[in-house]
C-alpha cells in the first residue's frame, strides 16, 4: 500500500466516533462569527449593530488577496461587532448575532437533489468559490480561491484530494465521505475544471475502507478520478507527504505544491465548493467531531460557524468529569484551549476532551542522542539540533538547518523518550527566522 | 652529564631561536592602535554588558577615542563618574547623563489577575508568547516566567514568587536594556529614574477595551482618560484604550495617581501622603 517514504509515527487511532451518523446541533441563542482566519488578513465587517441578517448573508468582506469573505450562519439581529477571544487566547474582531428563526437568503438552493452538471467557466468557478468565503477546512484555513488561482508560469497537473484524516480521534472527514460521497465527487470535478486538470487522486487512509469503497463507487460516474487507499501513518494527511505518497513527487524545500504541478484540497473543502457552486450556499456550517476517552457518546455533528463551544458541549452530553484538557483539533497538532468562551471557526474540526491523567507533560530529561526524532521526522530534519539551537537563540544556524521546512506535525515530540519540548523551540525558531527572512526581503527591495 | 648538557643546550637554543623569530614577527605584524584606547578601557567597568550599545568595553573605548564628542556615548554601568574619567583622558567634554532605570509596567499579580488555565510547557516567556495569550484573561500582561531575570547580568531583576511579577533592584539596575529586549510583550521600559528615585508610571500595557480589562484584572488601565484630563503638564497621552505617561514631561505632582479609578498608575518612592483618599496608593515594585 502506498505511503510516504520518510519518517512518521503511529499514535493510537482512537477513532471512537467512526461511523457515527452525523447529528445536527440546534441553533444557539447567539453566534460569534470571527472576522479573522488564521491565514491572511482579517475581513472587514459589512454589517452594523442592529442590522437584521439572513443565513448566508455577507457580513465580512475579504481584505486583500489572501483573505476570505465571512457570511452569517444564522438569521437574526447583529448584537455588536466587538473583540472575541480565539483559540490562541488573543482577542480579534468578531460579529455577534442574536439568533431569530432560521431564515435563509432566497438565492440559496435548499433542495436535497444533487446537482451534477456545472456549466461554468474556470474563472467563474473561482469567483464563486471566493464569494462563498471558502477556506481550507483541513485546519489551515487558507483561502481556497487563492490556491485555485495558479500563478503565472506554473501549471497544475493533478488535483489531490485529502481524505487521509491522519489525526487520531478525528472522524469528521470520514463521516462526510460516507454521507456525501456523490457531492464530493461532483465538487472534485468542479475543482478539476477550475484548475484545468484531467486527473484527480483521492488519498484515504486504509482505516476508512468504507469511505474508499463509497467514493470509488461515485468516482466511476466521473472521468479521471482515482481513489487510492494509503497506509495508516501519521502525518499522511500533511500536504507534502500526501503528494509524495500519491504521485512520487517531492515538493522542493521552501516551495509550494504547485512547483510539482499538484494542488491539494481537503474533502470538506471540496464539499463546500460543491455547495457554493451548485447550490449558491456560502461556507456557514461544517462537521465537527466531539470525542475523547471519557466521552460516553462520541459523535460527529453539523454545527453552524460561530456556535459557542459551551452550547455544543451542553448538547452533546457535557464535559466529562475527569477532563484535564480541552483541545480544538486532534491530539498531535490541535490547540489546547485557554478558555471555553470560544466559538466554532471555519477551521475547527473537533472538540477533544483529554482526561487529566493524560493531560500533563512528562518530566523533561536531557537529550540522550538516540536520534529517534531524526528517524521519525517526515521532513528529514534534525529536531534535537534545532531545539538545541533554539535554546541558544542561534537563528542563522537554525535557518541553515532548514527550520522553515518544519511542518510542526509533532512526530518528534511524540516519539522523544526524554519528553523534550522539541516542537515548542522549533516553532519559536520558525517565527523568529521567518521574521528575519521577511525583513531581509523588504530591505533588499 | 653530556646528555643533560646536550638537552639544555639544544632546548635552550630552540627557545632562543623562537624568541628571536617571535620578536621580529611581533614587530612586523604589530597592530597600530591608539594607545588611548587602552587607557580608556582601563577606567571602564569591564562588565561587557552591551548597555552602551557596543560589543564590549573595548569597542566602547575605541568609539570614545574616535568620536568627535562624547555626547552620544555613555556607559550606563559606570555612569557620570566613569564618563568624566574618560573625558579627562581624551580631553573631551562628557555629556550630562540622565539616570534611567528599568520599569516593569504590569500590576497583574496573582491576587488581582485570575488564572483561567494552567500552562504545563517550557518555562520561558518567549515560548509562551509564541504559543498563546497566557494563563490569565489578559493576553498583554506579564507571563511571570522570568526571561527578564535570566537576561540580567547585574542580578537586578527577579520574579517575586508571590506576585509572579518581576521586581527591579534600584541599586543594581544599570539600565543596560537587556530585560527590555528579553520581554516578548514589551512590558519593561527604560524610564527616568527621577529625583530621589521617584517616578510615576502607568502600570499596564493592555490595549483591549476598558470594560473587558476590568473583568480580567482589577488594576488594569481602562482608558477612561481621567488622568489625561487632570494632568497640568500634558505629560499623559491616550491611545488604544491605554494611558501613557511621558517620563520626560512628568513633574511628579501625583494628581493622576489620585484620580485613577483602578489604581493602575503607580507612584514609587514617595513619602506616604496625608490620607484624603480611602484607598492607599499602590507602592509598586521597590526593594
Amino acid at each position: 500500500m502506498k505511503t510516504f517514504k520518510m519518517g512518521g509515527v503511529h499514535p493510537p487511532e482512537n477513532k471512537f466516533s467512526a461511523g457515527k451518523k452525523t447529528k445536527i446541533i440546534s441553533l444557539p441563542q447567539q453566534v460569534i462569527i470571527p472576522l479573522r482566519h488564521y491565514s491572511g488578513n482579517p475581513s472587514v465587517a459589512e454589517v452594523s449593530r442592529g442590522e437584521i441578517v439572513k443565513v448566508g448573508q455577507l457580513i465580512g468582506r475579504a481584505n486583500g488577496f489572501i483573505s476570505a469573505n465571512v457570511h452569517s450562519s444564522v438569521s437574526g439581529k447583529v448584537s455588536k461587532i466587538d473583540n472575541a477571544m480565539d483559540a490562541f487566547g488573543y482577542k480579534f474582531p468578531a460579529v455577534f448575532i442574536d439568533v431569530i428563526g432560521d431564515d435563509w437568503l432566497d438565492e440559496i438552493d435548499l433542495s436535497p437533489e444533487v446537482k451534477r452538471v456545472c456549466n461554468l467557466e474556470p474563472h467563474e468557478i473561482i469567483k464563486k468559490v471566493a464569494e462563498a468565503g471558502i477556506v481550507g477546512l483541513g485546519g489551515a484555513t487558507f483561502p481556497t480561491h487563492v490556491k485555485l488561482s495558479i500563478p503565472q508560469g506554473k501549471k497544475a497537473e493533478v488535483l489531490i484530494i485529502n481524505g487521509a484524516e491522519c489525526e487520531p480521534y478525528l472522524t469528521c472527514d470520514h463521516q462526510l465521505m460516507l454521507e456525501k460521497g456523490e457531492e464530493i465527487i461532483i465538487g472534485i470535478s468542479i475543482l478539476m475544471k477550475a484548475i484545468r486538470v484531467k486527473k484527480a487522486i483521492i488519498g484515504i487512509e486504509s482505516n476508512k475502507m468504507d469511505a474508499v469503497l463509497n467514493l470509488e463507487k461515485w468516482a466511476k460516474t466521473m472521468e479521471g478520478i482515482e481513489v487510492v487507499p494509503l497506509k495508516v501513518k501519521y502525518p499522511q494527511g500533511s500536504e507534502k507527504q500526501l503528494i509524495q505518497a500519491l504521485t512520487g513527487r517531492e515538493v522542493p524545500s521552501g516551495a509550494l505544491p504547485i512547483e510539482v504541478g499538484a494542488v491539494v484540497q481537503n474533502v470538506a473543502t471540496t464539499f463546500a465548493v460543491y455547495e457554493a457552486v451548485q447550490k449558491n450556499k456560502p461556507l456557514i456550517e461544517r462537521i465537527i467531531t466531539v470525542t475523547g476517552k471519557s466521552v460516553p457518546e462520541p459523535g460527529n455533528y453539523w454545527v453552524r460557524i460561530g456556535t459557542p463551544f459551551t452550547h455544543i458541549i451542553e448538547e452533546t452530553g457535557g464535559m466529562p468529569q475527569d477532563t484535564g484538557k480541552v483541545v480544538a483539533g486532534g491530539p498531535m497538532m490541535g490547540r489546547a484551549l485557554p478558555s471555553l468562551d470560544l466559538s466554532v471557526a471555519k477551521g475547527t474540526s473537533s472538540i477533544l476532551f483529554i482526561p487529566s491523567s493524560e493531560s500533563k507533560r512528562g518530566k523533561v530529561f536531557n537529550c540522550i542522542r538516540c536520534a529517534k526524532c531524526v528517524f521519525h521526522c517526515p521532513m528529514g530534519l534534525e529536531p534535537y539540533l534545532l531545539m538545541n539551537q533554539g535554546e541558544k537563540q542561534m537563528w542563522e544556524n537554525m535557518e541553515e538547518n532548514r527550520v522553515m521546512d518544519c511542518i510542526e506535525c509533532g512526530s518528534c515530540s511524540f516519539i522523544c523518550p526524554s519528553n523534550r519540548p522539541l516542537v515548542d523551540y522549533i516553532r519559536y525558531g520558525k517565527s523568529t527566522v521567518g521574521t528575519m527572512i521577511r525583513n531581509r526581503k523588504t530591505q533588499k527591495s | 652529564m653530556n646528555l643533560i648538557l646536550a638537552s639544555v643546550v639544544s632546548l635552550g637554543g630552540i627557545g632562543a631561536l623562537s624568541a628571536v623569530i617571535l620578536y621580529f614577527i611581533a614587530q612586523k605584524f604589530h597592530v597600530e592602535e591608539d594607545a588611548r584606547i587602552d587607557e580608556v578601557e582601563a577606567v571602564l567597568p569591564a562588565a561587557n554588558c552591551g548597555g552602551c550599545g557596543f560589543p564590549g568595553c573595548r569597542a566602547f573605548a575605541a568609539a570614545c577615542v574616535t568620536a568627535d564628542a562624547l555626547d552620544n556615548l555613555s556607559c550606563p554601568v559606570g555612569g557620570t563618574a566613569t564618563m568624566e574619567k574618560v573625558a579627562d583622558i581624551l580631553g573631551k567634554k562628557a555629556a550630562a547623563v540622565v539616570p534611567t532605570i528599568a520599569v516593569v509596567r504590569c500590576g497583574g499579580t496573582c491576587e488581582v489577575r485570575e488564572k483561567t488555565n494552567s500552562y504545563d510547557g517550557v518555562k520561558s516567556c518567549t515560548i509562551v508568547h509564541n504559543l498563546y495569550g497566557g494563563e490569565t484573561g489578559c493576553s498583554w500582561g506579564c507571563l511571570g516566567l522570568g526571561d527578564c531575570e535570566v537576561s540580567c547580568t547585574f542580578d537586578a531583576i527577579h520574579i517575586n514568587p508571590e506576585t509572579m511579577l518581576p521586581e527591579v533592584d534600584e541599586d543594581k539596575c544599570t539600565a543596560c536594556g537587556a530585560c527590555v529586549k528579553a520581554c516578548p510583550k514589551n512590558i519593561i521600559e527604560l524610564r527616568r529614574k527621577g529625583p530621589k528615585s521617584r517616578r510615576i508610571y502607568v502600570n499596564c500595557v493592555n490595549k483591549d477595551k476598558g470594560a473587558v480589562n476590568k473583568k480580567v484584572c482589577k488594576v488594569a488601565c481602562i482608558g477612561c482618560s481621567k488622568c489625561f484630563n487632570v494632568c497640568p503638564y500634558e505629560a499623559i497621552e491616550m491611545g488604544n484604550n491605554l494611558a501613557y505617561i511621558d517620563s520626560e514631561k512628568c513633574k511628579l505632582c501625583r494628581k493622576c495617581v489620585e484620580v485613577c479609578p483602578t489604581n493602575a498608575i503607580v507612584e514609587l518612592n514617595f513619602p506616604p501622603r496625608k490620607t484624603k483618599i480611602e484607598e492607599p496608593s499602590t507602592t509598586g515594585t521597590e526593594k
